[in-house]
């Protein structure tokens, strides 16, 4: 039976990516699936190394030329990690945006912020230099950017962190694109700056119907902001589903630890639990549920046999055999 | 600060540096070996000719007296008589300075010309055969002694091939052009290596800045990033390199001028020395410091235009 054509935005399928690495091989990601109806926020979640930025940057093929990336990625019907560079290039930036954590170094120091803006509008939009102008200063406007006509001709050593996050918003923005793709934004920011540009992110949302995959290692952020979680651990998504759902009915021992561990949005009122031990090397073959060394409710089968992917509750996906006992538990309390 | 402002800055603080070099070029002529006077009229002048020049070139008054005197003469561009030339130096110079920066302006043009787009293939496929090849050729630039790359070059393309003139220096733009070919190449070689690696690991550093994956990411040609983005970032530490090297560039016109038998102030510094023209080889030396501080400014322009943090 063909599978039916589905009504997501982006839909990534199986998504692989190896490094060779002088250590040998490192499979950063193992199989991710993921999708986006538009106008979606989507959050994508982990702790460091478990591959969400390289799964981000692996959908626009951004990775360096030591990844090996296998998979589908399926955009308006196309297959986005089979496209000739050529046509991808029409695909970046203007159909899909991307969003760095560290502006500062995703900015080109040298270049205008205004000529930053430029580059993408001649890249993707038909307009002429006044156009363009024009259209520099409503981005800048649009972000939140004060005087945005004066602000073009400055560079981003003269823009404070905040600012420059919403100049690399601005730049994203250019061409208005479906799909915006954040990479921990406010991760490098001040508390009180992060709340602004997250509330920017989803008043764009909103305003432009722009589907968003936002990738953090923030649970509270995820609970604030998005639609839709992946929850992923070494290179896999281990859970995904509606954010109320996961996060008040985990069904993967993963994210049910996860949630213990921080001190808001998990189980209410329970004490805080750190995960014990450390997340699995990537750079051998996992045998069975790769959570399962430190996993408190790991069974037999765990380190024998993966666990698949499957529909555990109306939306909502899990891959974990004790997901049943956390239903069991869900009911009990 | 603006622009403007900066630059001017600039320009103000290179006059303490010309003093300087002013009073070590004045203490450097009164250190070396040998009575001026009696080298200008050898040994059998007569006292009173002795004096009557001693007096006419200033020793006999106090040290800071012919300091201030020299540093008059020399703000009016008048360094004495050539003891070789019998003219006076400034006229020598004036002949011989527009030589010497045609030859080394050429040679840091096919330096670049060579060691840019070179530095660019190389560092794109870095550790693989290009690289290597690239490297290794440069490898032998760097390490070959300026006089022997340029009789090789005499031999081969002036001697057997006869398509370039053996030495001297032509008349017009291009015959200039076609004399100064060879010796230009010669000097260019081992500078343009120098650049070549510079270059190099500056454009495979910014390859790595996230800016790059930014520019990318936003779909733009490779093209464009490369130029754009990482040639014109990794080319501001290159800019640097070379106005550090004008000194030793003009080093080299001294040993090519004499291979070439090129006019310029290179061989005439070396002839000098020879002849023992204290009044030639001190006016060369303060304007060959100047050359070289002016190098630097202009080095310092072109930064402040490429990198706009540095205006800060």
């Amino acid at each position: 039976m063909m599978a039916a054509p589905s009504s997501a935005l982006l839909d990534v399928r199986d998504l692989h990516v190896r490094f060779a690495t002088a250590r040998g091989e490192v499979r950063a990601v193992d199989g991710v699936n993921l999708s986006v109806a538009p106008g979606e926020t989507l959050g994508l979640v982990g702790e460091s190394g478990s591959g969400k930025s390289v799964t981000l940057r692996a959908i626009l093929r951004l990775l360096r030329a030591n990844a090996a990336i296998t998979g589908e990625v399926r955009w308006q019907g196309e297959n986005l990690l089979a496209l000739p560079e050529k046509r991808l290039r029409d695909i970046r930036g203007k159909d899909i945006a991307v969003i760095f954590q560290e502006p500062m170094s995703a900015l080109n120091p040298v270049i205008s912020i205004g000529r930053q803006i430029d580059e993408s509008l001649v890249a993707h939009t038909a307009l002429d230099a006044a156009g363009r102008r024009r259209r520099a200063i409503e981005l800048l406007d649009l972000v939140g950017i004060a005087s945005p006509e004066q602000r073009l001709a400055g560079f981003p050593h003269e823009f404070s962190g905040g600012m420059r996050q919403r100049a690399m918003i601005a730049i994203a923005l250019a061409a208005e694109p479906k799909l915006l793709l954040a990479d921990e934004p406010t991760t490098a920011l001040d508390v009180t700056i992060q709340d602004q540009i997250l509330k920017l992110l989803l008043r764009l949302n909103r305003e432009l119907g722009m589907g968003l995959i936002l990738v953090t290692h923030d649970l509270g952020v995820v609970a604030e902001t998005c639609d839709r979680v992946s929850v992923m651990y070494a290179g896999r998504v281990v859970e995904s589903g509606p954010v109320d759902r996961v996060f008040t009915a985990p069904r993967h021992a993963y994210t049910d630890a996860l949630l213990r561990s921080m001190p808001h949005g998990g189980a209410a009122r329970a004490p805080l639990r750190p995960i014990p031990g450390q997340p699995p090397r990537l750079d051998r073959a996992i045998a069975g549920c790769p959570f399962a060394p430190r996993c408190a409710l790991v069974e037999d089968r765990c380190t024998v046999e993966a666990p698949p992917f499957a529909v555990v509750a109306p939306d909502q996906r899990a891959a974990c055999w004790a997901s049943d006992r956390l239903a069991a538990r869900e009911g009990v309390a | 600060m603006s622009k403007a402002g900066l630059i001017a800055a600039r320009l103000l603080q290179i006059l303490p540096t010309f003093l300087l070099i002013g009073v070590v070029v004045f203490v450097l002529a009164r250190l070396l070996p040998g009575d001026p006077v009696s080298a200008a009229l050898g040994d059998r002048a007569t006292d009173e000719a002795v004096n009557r020049l001693r007096e006419q070139m200033g020793l006999d008054r106090s040290i800071l007296e012919q300091f201030l005197l020299f540093l008059r003469s020399a703000v009016q561009g008048d360094f004495g008589q050539s003891i070789a030339f019998r003219t006076p130096v400034t006229t020598v110079i004036a002949e011989r300075l527009p030589v010497t920066l045609a030859l080394t302006g050429l040679a840091t043009l096919i330096a670049l010309a060579l060691a840019v787009p070179l530095a660019f293939v190389a560092a794109v496929n870095a550790n693989r055969w290009p690289d290597f090849l690239i490297r290794g050729v440069f490898q032998v630039g760097l390490s070959s002694p300026v006089f022997y790359v340029g009789l090789i070059l005499l031999t081969v393309f002036a001697a057997w091939f006869r398509w370039f003139p053996v030495g001297g220096y032509g008349e017009g733009f291009a015959d200039i052009l076609w004399h100064l070919l060879l010796p230009s190449t010669t000097l260019a070689l081992s500078f343009s290596a120098v650049i070549m690696r510079n270059l190099r690991a500056a454009i495979l550093e910014v390859l790595n800045a996230e800016f790059v994956d930014f520019a990318r990411a936003k779909g733009l040609s490779r093209r464009v990033v490369m130029i754009r983005h990482v040639l014109r970032n990794a080319l501001i530490s290159t800019v640097t390199l070379v106005g550090l090297h004008a000194g030793s560039l003009l080093g080299g016109a001294v040993i090519t001028e004499s291979v070439f038998a090129v006019p310029g102030v290179g061989r005439l510094m070396v002839d000098s020395i020879f002849a023992r023209d204290y009044p030639m080889i001190q006016a060369l030396t303060l304007i060959l410091a100047v050359v070289v501080s002016l190098a630097f400014l202009i080095t310092d322009l072109i930064q402040m235009a490429l990198d706009p943090r540095v205006a800060r």
